[in-house]
This record gives structure tokens, C-alpha cells and sequence, in this order.
């Protein structure tokens, strides 16, 4: 007879909400400033950020042709 | 009898009632921390340089639609995924097709390759997710050595290999994710949370713990305990089906990519949507994310054929990739980050680099 959500999905929703209003959070100023430290760190590594020395990258070689 | 029905009824509204009080305190204390943004913490970063990115290979044969790819850890072979049923293993470097196999049912909306290289697993509108040995005997029929290992009550959307190629993870149009055993085919954990088809999963990288997260047409994304099935966290801030998640290469933080227009960030440590990537003139949906390998840049492909270049830390556009002659539907940076492949409704697959 009732639409909408039960008695039991309503108490599940409930311990939900209590679970993730239980999460530990940091400032996003720390948070970005960790994503970007990441992100300087590890620049160097990133061949579509940098590029390659020529040769390196086996996308940008010219492909050999082979004979059949 | 007439009293139990009152009962209930003001049992409903006093949940109800604590439910929504719950989920405000929960925006109040994410807000207490949102004391910047991103691209303002990033005004000292230097600017990205100018991108000399094109297609270097383009991958043609499937007969249709290509709805998924993804890459083999050899940071070489690709398998992909059509609407007309078709799962192809193609070597990107000289671009050959290297396995080819017929699903019996069209719409092979997902696919992905094991971690060992010897396996592959697919699945879409058979509801099921299938694990293929590859095998270079050329004997040997590749659909009989086929194993069923998940069993969904709607379509296969997303399916993932865990760390090893004995467990893969599967999202469904069921609105649930699962867990399942390659070998026995058992189920092992299912995830239940999302109010609609869930579109797409990614694990966390090896590092940062059991987690994925996963996003659906309920417009939520959310993070997963793997072994208590429990989600951890929730976000809904995306106005319309999620389509793609992708981690951050640190584990820290994802993105999305939805029918909004929008691709956005959220830091899992902040708990709270971190950036968002758009554009008035963006207005179809993104469909498929990725970052490249720092986390600087993020790729991220369009129902409008583009493939848009996001810079992470600053928030503003880097660059725009024409070359699909229809809907981009899928993107993949590989292992090492050298090249990305994207998949389009133009029945092709580009890799780019």
C-alpha cells in the first residue's frame, strides 16, 4: 500500500549517511596542494606531458614496412 | 489493523526527517574544509607548454560501433569491443588484429584485458561477463575455451580484472556491482547503493588499498570497501548519468565524466568535488576519462566526436583532438603513459601519442 521507500531502506539510508558523515576529512588546501605535488613530482615521467627524447616513443617512430 | 499503519507511517517520517538532517550536516562539514580551490592553490604551477599530439595509428575493422577498450600491461596490445558482437586483440604497433571472436549477443559494452596478458573477459547485453584464454595456436577455436563467470540480472556495463587475473569486478544496468571468482564463477561480494544502472568502475591503484569506485545513472559516484561490499563514500554533484570514473594516478582523489557536459574532480581525502572541467561551448556529453601519467593532464572523450585535453591543477582547457567521425565512446591511457587509444561509434580506434 505505501510507495516510496520502506521502513528498513529508510533505516539502511540512515546508517549510510551516519557512515559517511563519520569520514575524516582534511582542508582542500591541503588536499590540492598534495594532488599537485604529485603532479610536479612525477612530470618528468609523462611522455604526453613532456614528450620523449626522438626514437623513444614507439608511436612516433616511423614504422618499418615488411615484405609479405 | 489501523493503528499499525499510523505506526508506520510516523516511523517513515521521523527517518525520513533524521535522513535529511544527516545529509545536511554532511554538506556542512565537507564545506568547513572548503577553504580554496584547486586552480587557486595552482596559480604558481607553470603553464602547460604547447601539445604536439596526433593520431599515430588508427585501428580499423570492427564492423560497428567500438563501446570499449582496454590496454594489456605490455603497454602494447589492445582488445576492443563492438555493437555488433565482435571482440578484437590487435598488436597497436603495427596495428594487425592478432584474435578476433564473435559474442553471441551484440552490444559488448565492456571489455578488459587480464593482468598475465593471457586473458581477456567481455560482456553487454547477455548480462554476463565472459573470461576468453588467448591462445596462439591457431587450431584452436578461441569461443570454446570460453568461461562464464558473472551473472547479472541486466546489461554488463563495466567489467575490471582485480590485481590478478583469478578475480574481475562487473558493474550492471542491474544497479549493482559484484565481485566474482574466475575459476568457480562465485560470487564473492556484491555492491548494492546505486538507485540506477550502474555505467562504469574503476579499481584504486594497487597501493592505495581495496577500494573502486563507480558511477551510474543516478548521477552518484561511489567509493567501495571491497571486502565489506560497505560504500565509504558518496558523491552527487553531477547533473545528469556519470558515464566514466577514473582514478587519480595517487589513489587520492577521481575523476568523472557525465552527460552534463562536465568532467570533475573529487579528492577522496577532502571528500568533496574538487574541480570542474567545462566550457560553454561543451554541451554534449563526455563520455570516457583518463589521466595521463602525473595527473597533469586529463583526456577525456565527447558525444561530439572531440576529445578535449582538461589541465588538472588549473582547471582550464589544454587542447582539443579532432579525428573521430562519431561519437567518441571510450579512452584509455597505456601502462606507461607514452600514447592513449580512444574508441568511437565511427567504428575505429585511434591511438594517439
Amino acid at each position: 500500500m505505501s510507495s516510496g521507500p520502506s521502513v528498513s531502506a529508510l533505516q539502511r539510508l540512515v546508517e549510510q549517511l551516519k557512515l559517511e558523515a563519520s569520514v575524516e576529512r582534511i582542508k582542500v588546501s591541503q588536499a590540492a596542494a598534495e594532488l599537485q605535488q604529485y603532479c610536479i613530482q612525477n612530470a618528468c615521467k609523462d611522455a604526453l606531458l613532456v614528450g620523449v627524447p626522438a626514437g623513444s616513443n614507439p608511436f612516433r617512430e616511423p614504422r618499418s614496412c615488411t615484405l609479405l | 489493523m489501523a493503528t499499525d499503519g499510523l505506526h508506520e507511517s510516523e516511523t517513515l517520517a521521523a527517518l525520513r526527517s533524521e535522513a535529511e538532517g544527516l545529509k545536511g550536516k554532511l554538506e556542512e562539514e565537507r564545506a568547513k574544509l572548503h577553504d580554496v580551490e584547486l586552480h587557486q592553490v595552482a596559480e604558481r604551477v607553470e603553464a602547460l607548454g604547447q601539445f604536439v599530439m596526433k593520431t599515430r595509428r588508427t585501428l580499423k575493422g570492427h564492423g560497428n560501433k567500438v563501446l570499449c577498450m582496454d590496454w594489456c600491461r605490455d603497454k602494447r596490445r589492445i582488445v576492443s569491443s563492438s555493437q555488433d558482437g565482435k571482440v578484437i586483440v590487435w598488436d597497436s604497433f603495427t596495428t594487425n588484429k592478432e584474435h578476433a571472436v564473435t559474442m553471441p549477443c551484440t552490444w559488448v559494452m565492456a571489455c578488459a584485458y587480464a593482468p598475465s596478458g593471457c586473458a581477456i573477459a567481455c560482456g553487454g547485453l547477455d548480462n554476463k561477463c565472459s573470461v576468453y584464454p588467448l591462445t596462439f595456436d591457431k587450431n584452436e577455436n578461441m569461443a570454446a575455451k570460453k568461461r562464464s563467470v558473472a551473472m547479472h540480472t541486466n546489461y554488463l556495463s563495466a567489467c575490471s580484472f582485480t590485481n590478478s587475473d583469478m578475480q574481475i569486478l562487473t558493474a550492471s544496468g542491474d544497479g549493482t556491482c559484484a565481485l566474482w571468482d574466475v575459476e568457480s564463477g562465485q560470487l564473492l561480494q556484491s555492491f548494492h547503493g546505486h538507485g540506477a544502472d550502474v555505467l562504469c568502475l574503476d579499481l584504486a591503484p594497487s597501493e592505495t588499498g581495496n577500494t573502486f569506485v563507480s558511477g551510474g545513472c543516478d548521477k552518484k559516484a561511489m567509493v567501495w570497501d571491497m571486502r565489506s561490499g560497505q560504500c565509504v563514500q558518496a558523491f552527487e554533484t553531477h547533473e545528469s548519468d556519470i558515464n566514466s570514473v577514473r582514478y587519480y594516478p595517487s589513489g587520492d582523489a577521481f575523476a568523472s565524466g557525465s552527460d552534463d557536459a562536465t568532467c570533475r574532480l573529487y579528492d577522496l581525502r577532502a571528500d568533496r568535488e574538487v574541480a570542474i572541467y567545462s566550457k560553454e561551448s561543451i554541451i554534449f556529453g563526455a563520455s570516457s576519462v583518463d589521466f595521463s601519467l602525473s595527473g597533469r593532464l586529463l583526456f577525456a572523450g565527447y558525444n561530439d566526436y572531440t576529445i578535449n585535453v582538461w589541465d588538472v591543477l588549473k582547471g582550464a582547457r589544454a587542447s582539443i583532438l579532432f579525428g573521430h567521425e562519431n561519437r567518441v565512446s571510450t579512452l584509455r591511457v597505456s601502462p606507461d603513459g607514452t600514447a592513449f587509444c580512444s574508441g568511437s561509434w565511427d567504428h575505429t580506434l585511434r591511438v594517439w601519442a
